[in-house]
Order: C-alpha cells, then structure tokens, then sequence
C-alpha cells in the first residue's frame, strides 16, 4: 500500500483571481451604500422591546410627525389632509407597502389618531409604530 | 516616415500588480462607510371601514390610558410595570381559540392628550404579554 502524494502542483493559493472577488465585494457595498440619510423630522422614537424588522425597503413609506404638531411625507411637510392623497397614490403604486410611522414620543395621540384615520381613507392599512430598541 | 517608427519596444501593458491595492482600499472606503439600517417598529393592522363586528364581550379586555400616563385594566388601576403580567394573566384565563390564537381582545383606549410614549409602552407591554389581537380604539375629547 502507497500513499505516495500523486500531484506535483504547488501548495499556493492561486491569487490570480484576487481581484475579482474583491471588485465583486466591492461593487456589492457602492450598490448598498446609501449617502444622503433620507430625513424628515427631528423625531426621538420611543422605546419597545417586542419589535420586530420590516420585510423589504421597497414596500416601506416613512411617515413622520414631531412634537410640534407637524407632519412630513417624502421629505415634505403637509397638511392633515394631503396625506390621504398622497397616501392613496403611494397604495395605487404598491398593494403591498407599509406606512413606518416615525413619531416623536411627546406627540399627542389626538394626532397619530388623525393620522390613522388618513390612513384608513388612503386604505394604507398596514403600519408598523417605528421604534428604537429598548 | 521614419518619424511614425515606434521608438520604444518596452512594455506597453498598464502594470496591474498594484490593482488590487486600489481595490481594497475602495473596498475598505465602502465598507466603512455603509450603514445598512434596517427599520424596526411594532407593525399594526388598522381596521377596515364599516368592518364592524360582534364579539363576545367577555373577550374583551379594555385597557384606558389618559392623559396623565395613568393605566386602567378593565377597572383596575395598573401601574405599567404591571401591564405585562396582568395582560398575560387575562390570556391564558381566556385561552385558545379554534386557530389556536389567544381569544382575549384587547382594546387600548386613550385620551386626545395621551402621550404617544405611553401608548407604545402599553402596546409593547400587550405585544410582550402574547396578545395578538389588539384594537386601538378611538380616543375621547
């Protein structure tokens, strides 16, 4: 019985292909990079524990309200009645989508009800409260 | 014509032994600076219009928050602290029902002036105790 080495190739890893890997990473984290932090309000978020991470960012439309009263869609700050709208079009555009509600803890529930009820009419029905971790 | 000659016969190729260097440092730039940030929140489902439904009532536990932060369980004043507990008490009295989901309902209800805070508190106190079916009634000039 033989157990001699049968190959006589050398024991280097073959570097050749290096860069590729490297160039595919590469292109993996310039296609994931976001820039500019999408920001609507100053908000601070409230703390929970049973939270739990929403499925794609595709499907996902951030609503934000701080404790000024004020209320921000895309960046831009309307009024209590052009959510539903806005809101309407985004549903058209996608069944699918989630309504991320950033608001501010100090904010009166008088206001997220408000909000809601646009909601309702926009028939944006699903939402998820955004929190931090407590 | 003999000016168009190539004077040179050395290497003409770009040296691309350093090209992974390049890359790695790009690499390292991106790395460095990507935040992949995944959005967390308590997901609900707000109800229907005009889908008003009968439900038992002994099903139904009602939870009042007011304006103060103050916690009422079906009658009870609760300190949120306690919320989790008592909420899980009321589900398993209750038990399963045919899907194997908690019977207990339970109805958050506030005040206009309630803090948004308080709210969630509540909610993720529900949330924690297994309660699955949550209604968020609407709040009380």
């Amino acid at each position: 019985m033989q157990f001699a080495k049968k190959t006589k190739a050398g024991a280097d890893i073959p570097t050749a292909s290096l860069p590729d890997i490297i160039f595919m990473l590469l292109i993996f984290f310039m296609v994931v990079t976001v820039f500019k932090e999408f920001n609507g309000l100053p908000v601070l978020l409230p703390a929970a524990r049973t939270t739990e991470k929403l499925e794609s960012k595709r499907n996902i439309a951030y609503l934000w309200a701080d404790k000024l009263g004020r209320v921000s869609v895309d960046d831009k700050i309307v009024t209590m009645d052009d959510i539903e709208p806005i809101m309407a079009e985004k549903f058209a555009g996608n069944r699918r989508i989630i309504i991320s509600m950033k608001i501010d803890k100090d904010v009166e529930m008088g206001l997220v009800t408000d909000i809601q009820e646009q909601l309702r009419d926009a028939y944006t029905l699903r939402v998820s409260y955004a929190t931090r971790l407590k | 014509m003999a000016l168009l000659k190539r004077r040179i016969r050395g290497e003409d190729d770009i040296p691309t032994a350093s090209l992974p260097d390049i890359v790695f440092m790009l690499l390292i730039f991106f790395l460095v600076t990507t935040t992949i940030d995944i959005d967390i929140g308590i997901p609900m489902q707000l109800p229907d219009r005009g889908g008003e439904f009968k439900v038992n009532p002994e099903n139904i536990s009602n939870v009042l928050i007011n304006a103060q932060g103050q916690i009422l369980i079906d009658d009870e004043l609760t300190d949120i602290t306690q919320v989790q507990e008592v909420t899980r008490t009321k589900v398993e009295t209750r038990g399963l029902d045919a899907d194997g989901k908690p019977k207990l309902i339970v109805s958050i209800k506030t005040e206009k002036e309630t803090k948004y805070d308080a709210f969630i508190q509540v909610l993720d106190a529900v949330k924690a105790a297994g309660a699955t079916k949550i209604s968020i009634a609407e709040p009380e000039s």
